[in-house]
């Protein structure tokens, strides 16, 4: 373990290092005329003709813009591919508020068994009762950890399930006849919460936070009003940090007649040691891939559940799960109030077995003991990196921190450059430019599944790019080095978009 | 705990190198009211083994063994998947990989989606396709919203024959909004009087096929609609009738949308699936969720890269052109492999199958003096029958012999009461075919 | 980046960044300097059709570089008559000449002395010089 970088020797740094390395066209661009990767039965049914009963224009003439290839090619091509990305099995991936933690490999396994990876979503409930079980539990589990009385497993994703929340907030505000049009959204909030109070046609309305990072009352307080259906609060916050007025703030807005809405994008930080639903929040979704270890996927597919209060059961996403007195489990569409359907069936399961599997093989103890570690290698990340980063926010923090590229400006080097440094060092860089409070911000969120050594690394790593970017600042403005591109040119993308393949666009 | 790295000393260690004395002492800053003075009642962790037993229970809860008697769609298509799909999707640096922020390191997702994208804008005769949506459902109702954006107008109409559940979410979707939903009723099994359509009518939703397999006059109901400058948005949720039938993008519709779990995502009881939505190049800007375009890196080397985000909430905030944050990247990555494996030929032979399967099925039915056809006209892999009996009786027979039958429509088209939507792959053959239409039947010489 | 040099002395600015010169009854309409280097590498400009009116300060279009996107603002009213059809394919023209083959719209002005509420070249380059510092 080396903490300096030698660097006469580029090819050598911190982790990363270069094995073979494959060129690999476009599927368009490879294959032979004839070939493919399929094979059907023989056919044991009569040949008809389609045109007996289609006019010939309304069948469909040759896919030419498919690809023509062996099994073989098929696999090699996809390889190739897999070889040219970052992944939390290759190593620390410390995207701030992302929470790439490990994902665990049973999971996989069971979310495969045949009686989930086959069942018909509209197959008759006597033959899906353990996929339904199996919901109700999680539904049990969901309630347990954060407090919320009621729970829905539909929404595909965080961001939907936000939708859900907010058209609840709506559907509760409307059922009162009273119904209201501001949103409250603080302004280090991710992006989907603005743009679902949009959705909802509400107004937002911009709540700035502490000079301390944080939501104070006295800035709520004259912002509330008649109109005020709710307040969106992340807490922790994406700063890292405990919103210790969230008591306070959640009065006031229940005060003024409205209702709280917490994004639950950082609930891993609190498993086991405090509820949302204890500090006065209405409505929630959960990320089962921040805090449940379902994969990401490289963009997805995710899930994000709701959970409510009491006052906001009745209006939660239709189909709901019941357990009759039989003990025999039921999809019930009773309940008038509720804002409907989001999803096709009833969400993505495959990624509710996941999470199941995970929270049954930690428990109790297990989920409090993942959040403590998450905390823990926060800080202790932060502690070792406060000396050489400038850290916006002095505090101690949850599960994540947040530094920025303030007082390098003499050198050039700004956010970017040591992010894409940080690749060659054998990193997938942190969250940049966010939370957009913090100018230049580096947001890193190390997770509960990185040991001491693998911190210790990545510290030496990062203070490594800091000490470059005094004495070699050219050498972080031109990175990465190491990869098989170098940076891509993203204006030549947007300001020519080639969306799709075409033989004349083929060249550089 | 397996998944977690730290012993006691390197604990201490850390804690040490802190200045605190316990792990607790780093949550003081949350109010000891809001501090939970108990355990969570959730049981004690369970070991591989003991989960591995617990969930083989619960999955054989479910009955699976359909074998050859699976006669279920409606949204939700049974197809062989071949094993090169799950070795791909079981790769680490894809499933284990984040959303593709830095292009330099996650080549291997951004030129998969570039070939997605070109592959679906063929299969949908669309120039335009993004990097896919949540599902089926989701995908018509980011497309109404779409077409509410680019026309202006905020009216809304969905045929009878999008699928049920589709409706309902393109409803819950619009609801906080200022529009009008309208329903479009079906004459014969497919769409009728689209001259309801106004210039106050932003598009109209029209599946094709159906939910009740019929094929949809698409050409037509485009240039009606476009006379009032209203579009047409075609949402297709079972993708092989794509290699079937003629693109709907080449016959008139300005939107493509649906579902393409057909391709190589497993069913697992409604999701992950994967939405998908194409258009014309002019409506780009207005595209909800990812796309990824072709571009250089500085040595002139071609590489793929997120691109247009300038439409997305991490940018917009409250006037992105949706709220989505997150494709269905995986669904996507199994979908892309799935249709380089099986390539022109072997796709437009897979569709074919399928309709000479259903076929074979409805040349049965139309024989049967107990079942009929309940609409005349041609079908790709799904079609509606009419049973004697009540669909609840036969059902009941055919669960009791292993077979799903069909979809009960009573539920969704109450004038449909007696009657089964059907679906037919190439997971059946001759001999199931007739066992179904035995066990349908009542014959016992099945 | 509030050198004098950049801010040309017979155009009138607003506050939201951009400029006016006026011929006649004509204002031709762009985006400061200054913007266009805070925006970063144009990639897209969204423009009114031809025939729009616009009051002051009301959003006229959409700028957008690869990772930021802005309104733009009319910084006085009057109907449009002509747009820069070349920034559709080449936006990195706000870039290269701002103040030229740059420019945006053009508007015939209805209220005619509203542009004595606009900036002089001094005011505006006081006004990002006092951003610089916040």
């Amino acid at each position: 373990m080396t903490s300096k970088t030698n660097r006469t020797r580029i090819d050598a740094v911190g982790n990363a290092t270069r094995g073979i390395g494959y060129e690999e066209p476009l599927l368009f661009e490879i294959g032979s005329p004839n070939r493919k990767g399929t094979q059907l039965p023989i056919s044991t049914v009569p040949e008809y003709n389609a045109e007996d009963e289609f006019s010939g224009e309304s069948l469909r003439d040759e896919l030419s813009e498919l690809p023509e290839l062996s099994e073989v090619d098929v696999v090699r091509h996809f390889t190739r591919l897999s070889t040219w990305n970052a992944a939390v099995d290759l190593g620390l991936y410390p995207l701030g508020s992302c929470t790439m933690k490990y994902n665990p490999k049973i999971n996989e396994l069971v979310a495969r068994l045949s009686g989930f990876s086959r069942g018909h979503p509209m197959q008759p409930e006597q033959v899906s009762q353990g996929f339904l079980r199996l919901c109700w539990e999680l539904e049990t589990f969901l309630r347990e950890i954060s407090g919320m009385t009621g729970i829905s497993l539909q929404p595909s994703a965080g961001a939907q399930g936000e939708l859900a929340g907010i058209m609840m907030i709506r559907a509760y505000h409307e059922s009162r006849q009273d119904p209201r049009r501001e949103i409250l959204v603080p302004d280090s909030a991710h992006g989907t919460n603005p743009a679902s109070a949009s959705l909802n046609g509400y107004k937002v309305i911009a709540v700035p936070s502490g000079e301390d990072g944080i939501l104070h009352p006295e800035t709520i307080k004259p912002l509330l009003n008649a109109e005020t259906a709710g307040l969106m609060i992340t807490n922790p916050n994406t700063l890292g940090l405990f919103e210790t007025n969230i008591q306070e703030i959640t009065s006031l807005v229940h005060e003024a007649g409205g209702l709280v809405y917490g994004d639950g994008a950082n609930l891993n930080a609190l498993l086991g040691v405090s509820r949302p639903g204890d500090c006065g929040i209405d409505v929630m979704h959960f990320n089962l891939h921040k805090t449940f270890s379902t994969p990401h996927g490289g963009g997805g597919p995710g899930a994000g559940p709701v959970g409510v209060a009491d006052m906001l059961i009745p209006f939660l996403p239709t189909p709901i799960i019941i357990k009759n007195t039989e003990g025999f489990f039921e999809l019930s569409h009773d309940a008038p109030l509720s804002i409907g359907r989001l999803h096709g069936f009833f969400g993505n399961a495959g990624m509710l077995i996941r999470a199941y599997a995970y929270i049954k093989s930690l428990g109790a103890n297990g989920l409090k003991h993942c959040t403590e570690m998450a905390v823990l290698n926060a800080n202790y990340l932060l502690k070792r990196l406060s000396s050489h980063y400038h850290v916006p926010y002095e505090s101690s923090v949850m599960h994540e921190c947040v530094l920025s590229d303030k007082g390098l400006e003499e050198t050039g080097v700004t956010t970017l450059d040591i992010a894409k440094r940080l690749i060659d060092h054998g990193y997938h860089p942190p969250t940049i430019y966010f939370p957009l409070v913090v100018s230049g911000a580096i947001m890193i969120e190390p997770t509960e599944s990185e040991s001491l050594e693998g911190l210790d690394r990545f510290a030496d790593a990062l203070i490594a790019v800091r000490e470059e970017a005094i004495e070699e600042p050219d050498i972080l403005l031109t990175a990465p080095h190491h990869t098989r591109h170098n940076r891509l040119d993203e204006t030549r993308a947007a300001r020519n978009p080639i969306l799709r393949f075409a033989k004349e666009d083929s060249g550089p | 705990m397996r998944y977690i790295p730290h012993s006691d000393d390197e604990i201490k260690h850390m804690l040490d190198s802190l200045g605190v004395d316990s792990v607790a002492e780093l949550f003081k800053k949350i109010p000891n009211s809001l501090r939970l003075d108990r355990s969570l009642k959730i049981a004690p962790g369970q070991s591989e083994l003991e989960l591995l037993n617990d969930m083989e229970i619960l999955s054989e809860e479910n009955l699976n063994n359909w074998h050859l008697g699976y006669f279920l769609g409606a949204g939700a298509y049974s197809h062989f998947i071949p094993s090169a799909v799950d070795a791909i999707a079981s790769r680490s640096e894809f499933y284990t990989a984040y959303t593709p922020y830095q292009p330099e390191i996650s080549q291997g997702t951004l030129q998969t989606i570039f070939e997605w994208q070109t592959m679906m804008c063929g299969l949908t005769g669309c120039e335009v396709t993004n990097a896919s949506m949540y599902d089926g459902a989701s995908a018509a109702a980011e497309a109404a919203l779409m077409a509410i954006r680019i026309t202006g107008r905020k009216r809304v109409g969905l045929s009878r024959g999008l699928h049920p559940n589709y409706r309902q979410v393109v409803e819950t979707y619009l609801s906080g909004l200022d529009v009008e939903i309208f329903l479009i009723d079906l004459d014969k099994g497919t769409t009728s009087s689209i001259e309801i359509c106004d210039k106050n009518t932003a598009c109209v939703l029209i599946q094709q096929p159906n939910f009740l397999g019929g094929i949809e006059p698409l050409e037509e109901i485009a240039m009606t609609l476009h006379k009032s400058g209203t579009l047409l948005v075609a949402c297709v949720n079972e993708a092989l009738s794509l290699a079937f039938l003629k693109a709907p993008g080449s016959l008139g519709a300005d939107i493509v949308c649906g579902d393409a779990q057909s391709f190589g995502v497993p069913i697992n009881f409604g999701g992950p699936h994967l939405g998908f939505l194409s258009t014309r190049k002019e409506h780009v800007r207005q595209i909800p969720g990812r796309l990824v375009g072709q571009t250089v890196d500085g040595r002139g080397l071609r590489g793929f890269v997120l691109t247009l985000s300038t439409r997305e909430q991490h940018i917009r905030r409250e006037r992105a052109t949706s709220n989505i944050c997150t494709n269905q990247g995986l669904c996507l990555l199994m979908a892309t492999v799935y249709l380089a494996l099986h390539g022109k030929e072997g796709l437009r032979e897979l569709a074919q199958r399928n309709y000479q399967l259903a076929r074979y099925a409805r040349e049965r039915v139309k024989e049967s003096d107990r079942l009929s056809l309940k609409f005349e006209g041609p079908s790709f892999n799904e079609f509606v029958i009419e049973t004697q009996e009540s669909v609840e009786e036969v059902t009941e027979r055919c669960l009791a012999e292993f077979v799903l039958p069909g979809l009960s429509l009573s539920e969704y088209y109450p004038e449909l009461g007696s009657c089964l939507l059907v679906c037919v792959t190439e997971l059946s053959d001759k001999q199931g075919i007739d066992r179904w239409l035995a066990l349908l039947e009542g014959r016992n010489d099945k | 980046m509030s050198n004098s040099d950049n801010f040309p002395k017979e155009l009138y600015y607003s506050k939201e960044d951009e400029w006016v010169r006026l011929t006649n009854d004509r204002a031709t309409i762009g985006i400061t300097f200054y913007a266009q280097e805070q925006l970063g590498d144009i990639v897209f400009v969204e423009l009114p059709e031809p025939g729009t009116v616009l009051s002051a300060k009301e959003t006229f279009g959409v700028i957008e570089s690869v990772k930021a996107v802005s309104d733009l603002f009319s910084p006085i009213s009057g109907e449009v008559i002509e747009i820069n059809e070349a920034l559709t394919e080449r936006p990195e023209l706000v870039n290269e000449n701002c103040y030229g083959d740059g420019w945006m719209l053009v508007l015939r002005i209805s209220e005619e002395k509203q542009h004595e509420s606009l900036l002089t070249a001094a005011e505006y380059c006081t006004l990002i010089a006092e951003r610089e510092q916040s």
